[in-house]
């Protein structure tokens, strides 16, 4: 094979991973691969902001399936990198980003590793705890192995961020070039096949159950395992709930969906699983957000725990039968083992229960108050929407309510920053959302505090033809934050007022995007519809009151039972 | 809900054999800052495998901490292999320098009979202080290193502990 240089193949590589798209920003010591890039067939989609690049990287990995690429220069561009592969790191999401990196040796120049070089960051040391795996390039031949370990670890077992570190002169320097497929790597051998014996107790356990329940995570979309569930839950009949993550693992429009569970989990949900004996719990690590205080968290339940990462069992919950492998092939084993066994149902006692339950909660919802409703808003939005659009949220109340009001059905429609909380997330992620998705609408839902932290990308969108909606839900204020001082610190606002924000409508204009500011339902539902057809961006303002609170809620340091429905 | 019936503190030794790289101390010690997991002490070397290093750490924390720490050990892609040492089963040594005033004849002939009595060694001997090599678990370093003390102890540098199980077993690593 003829010499190449690390640049050619790095695109080479990449190609071979059929990459289709990186988001990223250009910078000094990315040069050579950006001068390769630009010969290439591969998109590059130039962001405003390297946060955003990531943002939308792990955006596009959510909506497709695929790994999301990103890219940014030595020093800050790493570092501004980092929020959003913390962020992809928290939800397990395979984000693959290549830094550029100063010289690792340089004959009669200090621009070179550990010399404190122009734009010189560490980025592999402040990467280690927020990568699954990271890795610096000491040579040229080193890339095309360097490039498929990223991938491979990136997208099997519990996926996650990977960082290579590309040093520029790995970069020009040419060398022999090996593209082979096979991988050795012998501390990382994932799990996916579940333990027989496990599974047969697990459908005993089941069997035996007079109140099952489910509760899903992420995981079970990471695995691609929502038909299963689906089968499991019918032939138990088992209520399922899910944890932010796992909105959209199954349709929010079955009798056995109860929502999300947690702090701003539907009562239906944070009620049942204090009833539930049998927890089955699929691809979710028990998060604070989801549990509430622990001694408190189906109290009564033996609980089953599916994951494919072994450390996240007993981590936070004690388990009863812990299952280390893949969800959607436990699924479909414990299901095996169970239609031997149980006939399919029409109903239950339990689930004339959850059926009861579901329709007390209904029943007190009604509609309450007049004015511009966060909860009206999502419902008219969820009503508009295709059932394959693709919803982000950034974070604070308008997550909160895209989550309890925009009813999910499929997986993959719902994005959203789950563990990191990263307000700013949900817009660029839509931009890759879209990207990987460019016949179905996207919308974040947002509010203003978040969008104006990524705003600037608003350029990227109009520029590179990628248009999605945002709505933005604006209280002028830092409202979550609002929400617990109202609750929690005596109405002592502190430093979430953002009185001063700019005009919506026009800061759209400005950047060649379509601004629309409504004032009532009516207008709402128009201004959607004349955005699903636009072809560049559109944001949609949406003046709330500051005073709306997000209910059901769990204050902080309670558990479920506490659950105040507001 | 299933509770942990071993909440008792107590120490334990962890061997992980992990790829020969640059980096990989960090990684594992970085992954103990994180999770704030304490590490009494850990040493590393090569082993009989070319590209493995093994570190046996000690670390302090009850039954469901050990577990986590060795599962999120696992986790590190650089690790290969990680094994809970048996410390009913187990051989372990530590190696410690320490530098010991000896001012006079007496104090001289005082601390070569301990020194004796320990199997340890003077390794260097110099006009007002000794040298001493001592081998052996933790517990009898700590205790020469108490009968040093009188003398006064100029300078100590310990290994930390390293281990291997007895018997024919070995920590396997497939390929």
């Amino acid at each position: 094979m003829a010499k190449m240089s690390g640049a050619q193949a790095l695109v080479e590589a990449l190609k071979r991973k059929n990459v289709e798209v990186i988001f990223g920003i250009i910078g000094g010591a990315t040069l050579p691969v950006y001068d390769v890039l630009y010969d290439s067939e591969i998109r590059h989609i130039l962001v405003r902001h390297e946060q955003c690049a990531a943002h939308a990287a792990d955006g596009y990995a959510r909506a497709s399936g695929k790994p999301g690429i990103c890219m940014a220069t030595s020093g800050p561009g790493a570092t501004n990198l980092v929020t959003g592969i913390a962020n992809a790191y928290m939800d397990s999401s395979p984000v693959i980003a290549f830094t550029g990196q100063v010289n690792t040796f340089s004959a009669n120049s200090a621009y070179m590793i550990g010399r404190d070089a122009f734009q010189e960051a560490d980025i592999i040391g402040i990467t280690t705890p927020i990568t699954k795996y990271n890795y610096q390039v000491k040579k040229a031949a080193e890339i095309p192995e360097a490039v498929k370990l990223a991938f491979y670890v990136a997208t099997t077992g519990r996926p996650g961020p990977v960082v290579i570190d590309v040093p520029k002169n790995t970069q020009t320097e040419k060398a022999e070039m090996d593209f082979s497929d096979n991988i050795s790597l012998r501390g990382y051998k994932p799990k996916v096949e579940p333990h027989k014996l496990q599974v047969k107790k697990a459908a005993e356990l089941l069997l035996k159950a007079e109140r099952p329940m489910i509760f899903a995570g992420g995981g079970v979309i990471l695995s691609n395992a929502s038909p299963e569930l689906l089968e499991l839950a019918e032939l138990l009949m088992a209520p399922v709930a899910t944890s932010l993550m796992g909105k959209g693992c199954f349709p929010e429009n079955h009798p056995l969906s109860l929502g999300n569970i947690g702090m701003h989990g539907t009562v239906e949900a944070n009620k049942l699983i204090l009833e539930a004996d049998v927890l089955l719990a699929v691809g979710t690590r028990f998060s604070d957000r989801s549990t509430g205080t622990l001694d408190t968290f189906c109290p009564d339940a033996k609980i089953i725990h599916i994951d494919i990462d072994s450390a996240e069992i007993g981590k936070n919950v004690d388990i009863d039968i812990p299952i280390v492998a893949d969800a959607k092939r436990t699924i479909k084993a414990v299901h095996q083992l169970l239609i031997q066994k149980l006939q399919k149902k029409k109903s239950s006692q339990w689930f004339k229960r959850v059926q009861e339950v579901k329709e007390q909660v209904l029943s007190k919802a009604g509609s309450s108050g007049d004015g511009l409703k966060p909860a009206k808003i999502i419902a008219e939005l969820r009503k508009i929407l295709p059932e394959d659009a693709i919803v982000t949220t950034e974070v604070g109340q308008n997550q909160m309510w895209a989550s309890l009001y925009f009813k999910t059905y499929k997986p993959r429609t719902f994005i959203s920053s789950g563990g990191l909380g990263t307000m700013g997330f949900g817009f660029p992620a839509s931009l890759g959302a879209k990207v990987a998705c460019p016949d179905r609408p996207v919308v974040d839902v947002a509010g203003d505090g978040s969008f104006i932290m990524t705003e600037q990308d608003l350029a990227t969108s109009v520029m590179e033809k990628i248009p999605v909606t945002v709505v933005v839900l604006n209280n002028s204020m830092l409202g979550m934050v609002a929400q617990w001082q109202r609750l929690f610190y005596n109405r002592r606002y502190s430093a979430v007022n953002l009185d001063k924000l700019p005009d919506f409508v026009k800061l759209a204009e400005a950047y060649g995007a379509q601004g629309i500011r409504i004032g009532s339902l009516d207008e709402f539902a128009k201004a959607v519809r004349k955005a699903l057809k636009s072809d560049v961006t559109t944001v949609i303002d949406v003046p709330i009151s500051p005073e709306e609170d997000v209910f059901p809620m769990v204050p902080a340091g309670k558990g479920l039972k506490d659950t105040i429905e507001g | 809900m299933m509770k942990n019936n071993n909440d008792e503190e107590k120490t334990h030794m962890i061997a992980a054999i992990v790829e020969h790289k640059p980096g990989v101390l960090y990684s594992v010690a970085n992954l103990f800052r994180c999770r704030g997991f304490n590490i009494e002490s850990i040493s590393v070397g090569v082993t009989e495998q070319p590209g493995l290093a093994r570190m046996t750490i000690t670390v302090k924390g009850n039954e469901k901490m050990i577990e986590q720490v060795i599962k999120q050990l696992n986790k590190l892609i650089v690790v290969v292999k990680v094994s809970r040492l048996d410390p009913a089963n187990v051989v372990t040594r530590e190696l410690a320098l320490v530098k010991v005033n000896a001012f006079s004849a007496k104090e001289r002939s005082d601390i070569i009979n301990y020194v004796d009595v320990f199997r340890a060694r003077v390794v260097d001997v110099a006009p007002e202080s000794l040298m001493v090599e001592i081998t052996g678990t933790s517990d009898k370093i700590d205790a020469f290193i108490g009968l040093m003390k009188p003398f006064g102890t100029k300078e100590i540098a310990r290994t930390g502990i390293t281990a291997l199980s007895r018997g024919a077993k070995s920590i396997k690593i497939e390929e």
